[in-house]
């Protein structure tokens, strides 16, 4: 028998389906769309006093003092680089990690293991900073002290240039590997369990069975994250940068997005931090569209 | 044959149990480290000495630590988390609601969905965001913390996608019957989305309990600022010592090391406490909301 279909609605039966999605929709407007419109500052020289209507307008002077400041192209090299050391082993670690996992065969000590590492994803990265710099001073922190113990000299983490940056992608890696890891546990419990008796009966060894079933199995998933991960190159993690770095370290670890804050909010340079800010934009927009279109042509990807 | 192998699946057996307890580990002694210290006296703290365990005992920081800009800011933050989670909520509801008819029976559904992915996608950035704020006349005020983040499109589409497997023909019997699609929504989806409305609520709260910039970049009313804020400022002022090249980090300082310690611990109890709850919950959240679609 044939399931009755019902019709597409007309207007006077989705009137009710339009109104639940009006509040939602003003919020998006106000809060998402308008201040787009706010990207003319990056056209002026804007003065809060005269508003929008009231700045002169500068055509692309903007955007032209910004390619001759020195500025510029450190803090781009910074953000790609730490963005990039972030991207590469945030996205083995949590494979890795699930792999290794999954050989654990006591349920107790699996489920320990789990709640010890997804933990840090919810502590903000204020607590994790105020931590991290508790813990990682070079007179008296912790980790420096257990260094001292076995006979390693003290390495200032927090102040050192070179050391900072593996300080951040260290930390990064290690605050989210664990959740990042819950996606692969849910693809690896997926995986058919009659596989692996099939190799077993093939005689593969359990490097073998990891080689040839497991990882095949995982194998969408990490392409999916491969792919969307991309999308965050110009992105090496305000909220961490911003809880951790000092002056000290300023020259290899001011990024885009910190460098916005100071010259925009701190020395009220709106216009010119609002130029950098929207050819970051610009450049995500591009690179994130692009992943997901990626992600939809090799991993069948939808958002909606 | 046999016993080599076994030899060796042992030696693996004992690595991979090894080095997954050591990650663990490692993940979770710096907050049992800030601990100890937050329990500790201020001397010991001062000579280094405490490791994982507290020493020469002292309830002192944490008596310290409940002085008037903390209990304020935590006050802001407990209204911003109601206030907050109840806007969330009722947005992320009432949108993904509609959206998770198909396309082809609620018309200009797509144009809804790419206004929303474009949000993702493309914003206007720091300074447009903060002048905006200035002009609607928000800042400093409670409004700024809760309205800009009212609408998350991950929780919309997780709660979509949590929608879509539920079976349709519960609800289009309910229709043909004559009910209305607020009484559908009402009726059946909301008591049947408690697993997912509970994920929700938890990252609701976590959020607004974690967030931090927005106060930093639209309050400037120190009584206003909601916990996380005030605690950043409070470490950015204690970091500058402690980068500094010099090693004489004065005494009064170490003393405060403990009640920074303490401060840290006591806006992590939150977390703790809803830990397990989330733990049970986000797995499967997760999943629905990333991986299927």
């Amino acid at each position: 028998m044939i399931k009755p279909k019902l019709k597409p609605l007309k207007w006077k039966q989705s009137w009710q389906l339009h109104a639940m999605l009006l509040p939602g929709m003003i919020f998006v407007v106000l809060f998402a769309y308008l201040p787009m419109v706010g990207i003319t500052i990056a056209f002026q020289d804007f003065n809060p006093t005269k508003g929008f209507f009231g700045s002169k307008w500068l055509g692309l002077d903007n955007f032209k003092y910004m390619l001759e400041l020195p500025d510029t192209y450190r803090i781009v090299k910074n953000t790609v680089i730490i963005a990039a050391l972030k991207i590469f082993f945030g996205f083995l670690a949590p494979i890795v990690f699930a792999l290794l996992l999954n050989e654990v065969k006591n349920k107790l000590w699996k489920r320990g293991i789990q709640t010890f590492v997804y933990f840090p994803h919810f502590v903000s990265w204020v607590i994790m900073g105020g931590i991290l710099v508790n813990i990682l001073s070079r007179n008296g922190g912790a980790v420096n002290q257990l260094l001292v113990a076995i006979g390693i000299e003290p390495v200032f983490f927090l102040g050192d240039p070179g050391w900072f940056r593996v300080t951040l992608v260290v930390t990064d890696v290690l605050k989210e590997f664990g959740f990042g890891a819950i996606i692969y546990l849910a693809a690896l419990s997926g995986i058919n369990p009659a596989l692996y008796e099939a190799a077993v009966i093939d005689g593969a060894s359990r490097f073998k069975q990891t080689l040839h079933v497991t990882l095949p199995g995982i194998m969408h998933v990490a392409v999916l994250l491969g792919i969307l991960s991309i999308g965050n190159i110009l992105n090496a993690g305000f909220d961490q940068i911003f809880n951790l770095y000092n002056y000290l370290v300023l020259d290899s670890s001011e990024i885009i997005d910190t460098w916005v804050y100071s010259m925009g909010l701190l020395q009220a340079q709106y216009g010119l931090a609002t130029a950098v800010g929207l050819l970051k934009s610009v450049v995500a927009f591009a690179l994130i569209a692009g992943s997901y279109k990626l992600a939809v042509k090799f991993a069948n990807y939808r958002i909606f | 044959m046999r016993s080599t192998r076994s030899a060796g699946a042992t030696a693996f057996r004992l690595f991979n149990y090894g080095t997954l307890t050591l990650v663990a580990l490692l993940c979770i002694l710096p907050l049992v480290h800030i601990f100890a210290v937050s329990l500790s006296s201020a001397e010991a703290v001062n000579g280094n000495q405490v490791g994982l365990w507290p020493v020469d005992f002292s309830l002192g920081a944490y008596r310290a630590s409940f002085d008037a800009p903390f209990l304020s800011a935590l006050s802001v933050t407990m209204q911003r988390i109601v206030l907050g989670t109840a806007i969330n909520m009722l947005v992320t509801f009432l949108m993904a609601y509609p959206l998770s008819k198909e396309s082809d029976r609620f018309p200009y559904r797509n144009v809804y969905v790419w206004i929303l992915v474009f949000t993702m996608l493309f914003s206007g950035g720091l300074i447009p965001t903060y002048i905006l704020a200035k002009q609607l006349h928000l800042l400093n005020t409670m409004w700024v913390l809760v309205l800009p983040s009212a609408v998350n499109v991950f929780y919309i589409i997780l709660l979509l996608n949590f929608f879509r497997q539920l079976p349709k023909e519960i609800e289009e019997s309910a229709l043909m019957d004559g009910a209305s699609y607020f009484k559908s929504m009402y009726k059946i989806y909301l008591p049947l989305s408690k697993p997912v409305i509970a994920t929700l609520l938890l990252f609701c709260i976590v959020t607004h309990w974690n967030a931090w910039f927005d106060g930093i970049m639209f309050i400037n009313d120190t009584d206003k600022y909601p916990l996380q804020t005030y605690l950043q400022l409070l470490l950015q002022k204690s970091k500058s010592v402690l980068s500094l090249e010099d090693a004489k980090m004065a005494a009064e300082d170490a003393a405060k090391t403990s009640i920074y310690g303490a401060k840290m611990f006591l806006s992590l109890l939150p977390i703790i406490a809803l830990y397990p709850f989330l733990q049970k919950y986000f797995t499967e959240g997760i999943v629905i909301g990333a991986v299927k679609g």
